[in-house]
């Protein structure tokens, strides 16, 4: 039998993780990994709550921060691409009609 | 006993992860112990019962979301990243204050705890009834995570289109 505060003990020490990794690194890639750190300490969290009040909906929910956390990443991902590829990250001004 | 152990192991598992994470400094490293912290997240979900969370996070999380991490990082040759004074800075001050912040946070998290111990696989979340509360409850946030996606394709395809040939601005003016 595990206290819940254990889990969300550790859920917090990984969002911490998460938010120092975000403040000391250089690198825009690893930024972006310590931004994932976060949401799976907050998934975890959600998991936790939703055991101890019996109710489905914090697994549920976790759902839709997985969705949103892979739109970020993959968006993320696009611009380090095309940031590589182009050298610069200046958008093109969208097609005129006509 | 038997959770506690395979809690405090996994736990220990994840946070060496995410420690490691901060420490290396090859983004390789990182996204490698990244992949670690999102196995052993699994493992905890499977302890709180929660299967079908646990089998989606190892599929989405550390089989879709790490892979790419680790194709942009390979394809991309990210080397290790410096240390500059700046950094120095936000590691001197950063990390004591964010520190604090979680110490505080962990100790009342521990003074208001109500004592709710969970057991082994605490709320099952069978997926057949993570799917009716999916389609019944949670449809119209499962339909706006679609428009979501939608959008997010429509700014990749945007970003991603090829420049017009001869697109000055100053050409409309005259």
């Amino acid at each position: 039998m595990v206290p819940v505060s254990y889990y969300l003990i550790l859920s917090g020490i990984l969002f911490f993780c998460g938010v120092i990794g975000f403040l000391i690194k250089r690198n825009l890639i690893t930024i972006f990994m310590s931004i994932e750190l976060m949401l799976n300490g907050v998934n975890l969290s959600f998991v936790a709550f939703a055991a101890q009040w019996g109710h489905l909906s914090g697994q549920i929910f976790v759902f839709f921060v997985m969705v949103v956390a892979k739109l970020t990443v993959f968006l993320e991902q696009l611009e380090n691409d095309l940031f590589e590829l182009r050298g610069d990250l200046r958008i093109q001004p969208g097609r005129r009609h006509g | 006993m038997l959770h506690l152990v395979l809690f405090l192991v996994f736990g220990a598992i994840c946070v060496a992860g995410a420690i490691n994470l901060l420490a290396q400094r090859h983004p390789i490293s990182s996204a490698l112990s990244l992949v670690v912290v999102m196995a052993s997240l699994a493992v905890e979900y499977l302890l709180l019962g929660a299967e079908f969370v646990a089998a989606v996070q190892v599929i989405v999380y550390a089989g879709a979301v790490m892979v790419l991490f680790v194709f942009v990082i390979m394809l991309l040759n990210a080397g290790e990243e410096e240390q500059t004074k700046g950094s120095r800075v936000a590691l001197i001050l950063g990390v004591p204050g964010v520190l604090t912040g979680g110490l505080l946070v962990a100790w009342v998290l521990i003074r208001h705890s109500g004592e709710k111990a969970l057991g082994l696989g605490a709320l099952p979340g069978y997926p057949k009834v993570i799917g009716g509360l999916l389609f019944h409850d949670f449809l119209l946030p499962f339909e706006v995570t679609s428009i979501l996606v939608l959008i997010a394709i429509l700014g990749a395809v945007f970003l991603a289109s090829k420049p017009e040939a001869a697109s000055t601005p100053t050409g409309k003016e005259r």
